[in-house]
């Protein structure tokens, strides 16, 4: 079983060198830190970066100078500063070849939820309807299981979406899944040391296996 | 050359009263007008509805707004930064409007470059789309639904700058920028605070990312405290 680090590890391997890449807040965040050498990517924040940078060292923080999960961060080499619509122009324009983020619930269809939950929380979609709107290509970072025990791969969302038939892959504590066409969660590898029988356990929508499954290597 | 200067905040807001709609610059704490919302407080004007991306902390920004309830409604993105907010707003005290961060961005900016809609697919069979009017288009080679959203309408706009000259013609710096050059083009009558204020013609022509005509007040702010949400270093402990 994958670990929050070993969830963004396992999708750094997903970003191909010369990407424009969006990192949603939370798991996606850490993406950053597991890029492989020799892999040059830009890294696109919404409120109007391209080419952010890491965290600054002690003493450089800068209150003008922050990323979309307002912590402060630092610039790169050759990186540019926009307003915000063109920041979400360039997404809309589908520049931004790879967007990864969070998920509270993904349908068996590629409808993800993510931004609401009636009654009790409500913060906001922020920028991830028009991401997922508009992206070629979204990857998913999530727990599979909530604490209760429950999947949160299901065969339709319950929750408030985001958008709707716009994820391409997940990558979770237990698994590689991408969206099959015409629906369903198609195992690509599994978790070092998960079966398939607990992931089929732990995926309230329809699991596909098609061949003998890989552990995933590093 | 217009000089768009006026020597207060006071005087900036004068004529801002209660039940208008006003935009607010800024991300979070970053680029927001300090000195316009302090002024607003000490107005105790109510009633507002205020579009600007985020809601601020509990007592810093907006926030400070919510905590006298002067804000009757907030349009914005995303407000999970502030817990006053999330009680008003479930409570009912507070109407609220989500919307995506990006329809957010190009609302203002269509009423800037004077277009009375635009088309995006971000809410596409979302509960953001419930009411609007959805078209078909081929973009990029691929045929999907659009959602029509309006330009934003607001009677003030209040933005901050980093530098800005008595012409207004207004520069941002680092990512202060966000919002605040949309709304500013935005705003029937548009605010601008600086930090620092030069006399026209100091100022690169070139540089300028705001031009003076969509900015009718101008003053340099008093003090700014640029508080930061969220202060992450590298190797905290040295690690």
């Amino acid at each position: 079983m994958l670990d929050k680090n070993g969830i963004a590890r396992r999708i750094a391997q997903e970003v191909k060198d010369g990407m424009y890449v969006n990192l949603g807040i939370g798991i996606p965040t850490l993406v950053a830190n597991y890029i492989p050498e020799g892999i040059r990517v830009v890294l696109q924040s919404e409120n109007g970066i391209l080419g952010m940078g890491p965290f600054p060292v002690m003493g450089k923080e800068d209150a003008d100078l922050i990323n979309a999960g307002k912590q402060t961060i630092t610039l790169l080499n050759g990186s540019s500063i926009f307003d915000s619509a063109m920041s979400f122009g360039m997404i809309r324009a589908q520049k931004v070849d790879l967007t990864i983020l969070g998920a509270m619930e993904v349908s068996e269809q590629g409808d993800i939820a993510n931004w609401k939950i009636p009654g009790k929380m409500v913060k906001g979609m922020g920028g991830a309807m028009d991401l997922v709107a508009s992206a070629k290509h979204i990857i998913v970072a999530m727990q599979q299981v909530n604490k209760a025990g429950q999947s949160k791969l299901l065969p339709r969302c319950a929750l408030p979406l985001t958008g709707v038939r716009c994820v391409k892959k997940i990558v979770t504590e237990l698994g590689v899944y991408e969206i099959a066409e015409g629906g369903g969660f198609r195992l690509l590898e599994r978790a070092p040391g998960v079966s398939v029988d607990y992931i089929r356990a732990s995926t309230a929508g329809t699991l596909i296996v098609d061949h003998e499954v890989c552990e995933m290597h590093d | 050359m217009i000089d768009k200067t006026v020597h207060s905040v006071e005087t900036a807001l004068a004529d801002l009263s209660h039940n208008m709609v006003i935009m607010v610059g800024g991300f979070g704490l970053c680029g927001i007008p300090e000195n316009c919302i302090a002024e607003l407080v000490r107005k105790k004007v109510n009633g507002l509805t205020c579009i600007s991306n985020n809601a601020g902390v509990d007592d810093f920004g907006l926030g400070l707004l919510l905590q006298t309830r002067q804000i009757k409604k907030m349009i914005s993105s995303y407000v999970g930064e502030n817990d006053a907010f999330e009680r008003q707003m479930l409570s009912g005290e507070l109407e609220v409007e989500l919307i995506p961060q990006g329809t957010l961005a190009t609302r203002c900016l269509a009423a800037g470059y004077g277009m009375p809609v635009i088309y995006t697919p971000a809410g596409v069979g979302t509960e953001v789309a419930m009411g609007k009017e959805i078209r078909r288009f081929t973009y990029n080679g691929e045929e999907k639904e659009y959602l029509m959203e309006s330009a934003f309408e607001a009677d003030f706009a209040l933005v901050k700058a980093w530098k800005g000259d008595t012409a207004g013609n207004l520069i941002y710096r680092s990512t202060a920028r966000n919002f605040n050059p949309l709304m500013a083009m935005a705003g029937k009558i548009t605010v601008a605070e600086v930090e620092e204020l030069v006399p026209a013609g100091t100022l690169d022509p070139d540089h300028i990312h705001t031009p003076g005509i969509y900015v009718h007040r101008i003053f340099q702010g008093k003090t700014y405290e640029k508080r930061i949400e969220q202060r992450t270093v590298l190797n905290p402990k040295g690690s």
